[in-house]
């Protein structure tokens, strides 16, 4: 009894140690965090700034090179192929983006109601973005075969060709095919995102504008619209990043042929870094996507502080 | 116009339009697996449709190729990639979320940007990192670089989760006399279980389709992955093995298509929920 009542005191203070470091808010919680920052430090901020020094750097596989200033960026601005790859990112990311926008909203529009089969629709029409991309890439390119194409075999059961269509081959139409490609796994994250946002709207607002007189493209227009558009900035400057970013559609279809008709940053820096070996002029293509993250950041956060 | 006529026009069509352009590939993916090779390279039979199914496709994938171990090690990446994305997410979401330390906020606000920062930025930089640990063409590569897009999602879909709990619970717990860490795994972290479950399928079918960073990494046919096995192995100079590789991206897409089914509402709230943030 006694050395029981003796130890209380003794274990009570080791408990107030260990609970005072619990208690401590700023310890515990940098604490707590310490994993995830090591994480995102070591493999995401350091590899971060790593690239940016490589591209000042000509520095190649197997070989740390050495400082070169602006020599990487100032090569690749007077490189045809680098220069038609930037048109090409503006082009695929531009159209795609716009096209993933429309008929993303279309979709949502189309779904935001009761209908018989709405769990079915809604669960299907998620699968474009669920499944693998490079799987789904795998079949466009077996899509758009230049010899057992099932789109020809369409195209020329209704008429519109008369022979076998090389979508591949052509520059222009293998920008377009990928654009299909690439509209076809993004409208899904559109409608859904957008589909949330306009679950958000109050349906009394609408009745009573309804009373009140608006038709539907004012209610659109004034309600609708206004509600939707925080949502829909968070979804484009996504969707855009991540085009401007794309790699795998592009590398498994054409990989940025024909004839570089279809580099992006990402497939020029990995075709110049891992299989030619510059490391340096990879890192320097591919942080020009750099400026675009930052300016798509810029933009939605003027847009969504407007919004407030 | 009657209304039929008018709900035909304006809903039905469009939509079925919609879901032909949508599920069509999944459909041509099934019938190139299923078709004998006599059907498939062959122009004057109507492509959308075989009489003969075969399985032989699907026998040559299995036992002619990697696609086996291809599976397995996606499936072990994965895995473990989830496994530590998870664990450390949910620590950091919890002391960002409910511990207001002094920088919380900040930090809050700079793992969301983490997010923004594409892989095309980082692969060339990490394969040298990658390469001076010694983790070249090693599954542990991609476990440990996999967390760099997992942890910025996951920490920012459970702080949106954590932040629709109440409060109360957590202090009526500690007014009885409840540990924090007692509070953390006996109220918070079952409250919160949805939006656990939610990381858990979004992280998983992140890392099994995951391609750039497999790509780079890896090197050895044994030790690929199943995106880019497919895509690399057999798809070999002009002998297309189509039968084959659209039986693989048909099978290599069926792990996150029952993860998603399973949690198909939970799917789409958590997007959404985590869109409106």
């Amino acid at each position: 009894m006694d050395r029981l009542e003796a130890s209380l005191p003794r274990v009570a203070a080791r408990r107030a140690a260990a609970g005072s470091l619990l208690e401590n808010r700023d310890a515990l919680g940098w604490a707590m965090v310490a994993p995830a920052l090591f994480l995102l430090g070591a493999f995401l901020a350091y590899p971060f700034l790593l690239g940016v020094w490589l591209s000042f750097t000509d520095s190649r596989i197997a070989n740390p090179g050495r400082f070169v200033g602006l020599e990487n960026f100032r090569y690749l601005v007077g490189d045809g192929v680098f220069r038609l790859a930037v048109l090409n990112t503006l082009l695929y990311a531009g159209v795609a983006v716009v096209l993933k926008f429309v008929l993303g909203f279309a979709l949502a529009l189309l779904v935001d109601r009761e209908f018989r089969g709405k769990r079915f629709v809604r669960a299907a029409m998620l699968l474009p973005w669920i499944v693998p991309t490079s799987l789904s890439a795998l079949v466009f390119y077996w899509i758009y075969d230049s010899q057992f194409s099932v789109l020809t075999w369409v195209l020329r059961a209704v008429g519109l060709v008369d022979r076998s269509v090389n979508y591949l081959g052509d520059p222009n139409l293998a920008r377009a095919s990928l654009i299909a490609a690439n509209v076809w796994r993004g409208v899904p994250f559109f409608a859904i995102g957008l589909l949330a946002g306009l679950q958000t709207v109050p349906r009394e607002l609408y009745e009573a504008a309804a009373m009140d007189g608006a038709g539907p493209w004012a209610r659109f227009r004034w309600i609708t619209w206004p509600l939707l558009v925080p949502v829909a900035v968070v979804v484009t400057v996504f969707s855009t990043i991540m085009t401007v970013g794309d790699f795998q559609l592009i590398w498994i279809v054409t990989k940025g042929g024909p004839a570089n008709a279809t580099h992006l940053f990402g497939t020029l820096a990995y075709q110049r870094a891992v299989q030619g070996g510059f490391l340096g002029e990879g890192a320097a293509v591919a942080v020009f996507v750099l400026p675009v993250l930052v300016a798509c950041v810029a933009l939605a956060y003027r847009a969504l502080r407007r919004e407030d | 116009m009657n209304r039929p006529a008018a709900r035909l026009l304006t809903f039905q069509l469009p939509l079925a339009a919609f879901l032909v352009f949508l599920l069509f590939p999944f459909y041509w993916m099934l019938v190139t697996a299923l078709k004998p090779n006599r059907d498939l390279y062959n122009l004057t039979v109507n492509p959308l449709w075989t009489w003969t199914p075969t399985l032989d496709h699907v026998r040559r994938l299995l036992w002619d190729t990697h696609f086996l171990p291809w599976m397995r090690n996606t499936l072990v990446i994965s895995v473990g990639a989830t496994a530590l994305s998870l664990a450390a997410s949910l620590l950091a979401a919890y002391a960002i979320g409910r511990l207001r330390f002094r920088g919380s906020g900040v930090l809050g606000i700079t793992i969301f940007l983490t997010y923004l920062v594409p892989p095309v930025i980082l692969f060339i930089p990490l394969s040298r990192i990658v390469s001076a640990l010694g983790l070249w063409d090693r599954p542990a590569a991609l476990v440990l670089t996999y967390p760099t897009f997992l942890v910025p999602f996951c920490v920012w879909l459970l702080l949106g989760y954590f932040r629709t709990l109440p409060r109360e619970l957590e202090d009526c717990a500690r007014v009885d006399g409840a540990s924090r860490f007692q509070v953390m795994r006996y109220v918070t972290f079952p409250l919160a279980l949805p939006g656990i479950l939610s990381c858990l399928i979004f992280a998983f079918t992140l890392s099994w389709n995951e391609y750039l960073y497999a790509l780079v990494f890896l090197s050895s046919t044994d030790q690929k992955t199943v995106p880019v096995g497919l895509a690399t192995e057999l798809v070999t100079g002009d002998v297309f093995q189509w039968g084959p590789l659209m039986a693989g991206a048909l099978l290599g897409s069926v792990p996150v298509a029952v993860a998603y089914s399973f949690f198909v509402e939970h799917y789409v709230a958590a997007l959404t929920g985590a869109l409106k943030e």
